[in-house]
């Protein structure tokens, strides 16, 4: 099952679970992915050790997609 | 098909986006203005002492600004890397979790000891913390420190795992973002780091002098 999580300061929370084919499921996840993505979060799903990459629709076949805040210099 | 570019190289547009020779020219102004810092009351403290021999206490002064302008540098490198005060237990927990996900085994027993996640880039070795990451250049002579975070009230372990997201995503990029707080010889770090994050840079820079597979992705073991 694939799962959406944003890190947050509960450690991180897991905003929708989806099946391919499960329909229902992947929609309810493409509407939380985008809320979070207005909401200013950017998506990233790791492609291999040591690299990750961001996506800016939900990958349905993805295993896990991790939203992040934005970073910036200190 | 272009490489992927960090979002948040759009806020700090002016910035050119660092690349390995910009990184080795930035280096070597670092290097450059460390001289620049030192020589001036190094001379200064032996022109005293030579016409006045009785001088010596303000040569002495000298000599310790002379080494004490450059320790401060170093200092504040070390900085960008110190823990920050953590959140509740369980959260930290829950943090910890996804963050060893994201690591391979050898890096998550380096982080659980140390507190730093190693990444190998094409720039280098890098340790990642909370709140900045040092970069050691190959052949491990230079360490580079770079301050960057992450807004917000985060568990510390959820930091490091969007700082080490961020720079898988785009090295250079994340290299861009962040602010270079400190460049210089590792043992002039590693004098300022806290003692169990020592083991990192030294496992960083073992790393670092072994021979770069370029972009290929390979599971090399941390040193212990």
């Amino acid at each position: 099952m694939a799962r959406l999580i944003r890190m947050d300061q509960n450690g991180h929370t897991t905003l929708a679970e989806w099946t391919v084919g499960d329909t229902a499921a992947t929609d309810a996840a493409v509407a939380a992915f985008s809320a979070q993505l207005a909401a200013g979060y950017y998506a990233v799903v790791s492609t291999g050790e040591g690299h990750a990459e961001q996506v800016r629709a939900l990958p349905e076949r993805a295993e896990l997609v991790v939203l992040r805040r934005p970073i910036a210099g200190g | 098909m272009s490489a992927p570019v960090l979002p948040e190289t759009a806020a700090v547009y002016w910035r050119p986006r660092i690349d390995a020779g910009r990184l080795r020219r930035r280096g070597r102004g670092w290097t450059v203005s460390t001289f620049a810092h030192t020589i001036p009351f190094l001379a200064t403290a032996v022109l005293l002492i030579a016409l006045e021999p009785l001088s010596f206490p303000v040569a002495a002064i000298a000599v310790v600004h002379a080494w004490g302008i450059p320790a401060l540098y170093a200092n504040r490198g070390a900085n960008v890397v110190r823990p920050r005060p953590r959140a509740a237990p369980a959260p930290e927990r829950t943090a910890l979790g996804l963050l060893g996900d994201l690591l391979a085994h050898d890096a998550r027993d380096l982080h659980a000891r140390t507190g730093l996640a190693p990444e190998r880039g094409r720039l280098g070795v890098w340790l990642v913390a909370e709140a900045g990451a040092l970069l050691v250049r190959a052949g491990g002579r230079r360490v580079d420190c770079w301050c960057v975070k992450v807004e917000g009230d985060l568990p510390s372990a959820d930091r490091t795992a969007h700082l080490l997201l961020a720079l898988r995503e785009d090295e250079e990029g994340f290299a861009t973002v962040a602010n270079l707080a400190f460049s210089g010889a590792p043992w002039r770090l590693r004098r300022r780091l806290p003692a169990p994050m020592r083991p990192a840079l030294a496992a960083a820079r073992a790393l670092a002098d072994q021979p770069s597979p370029g972009d290929q992705v390979r599971p090399t073991p941390w040193p212990t």
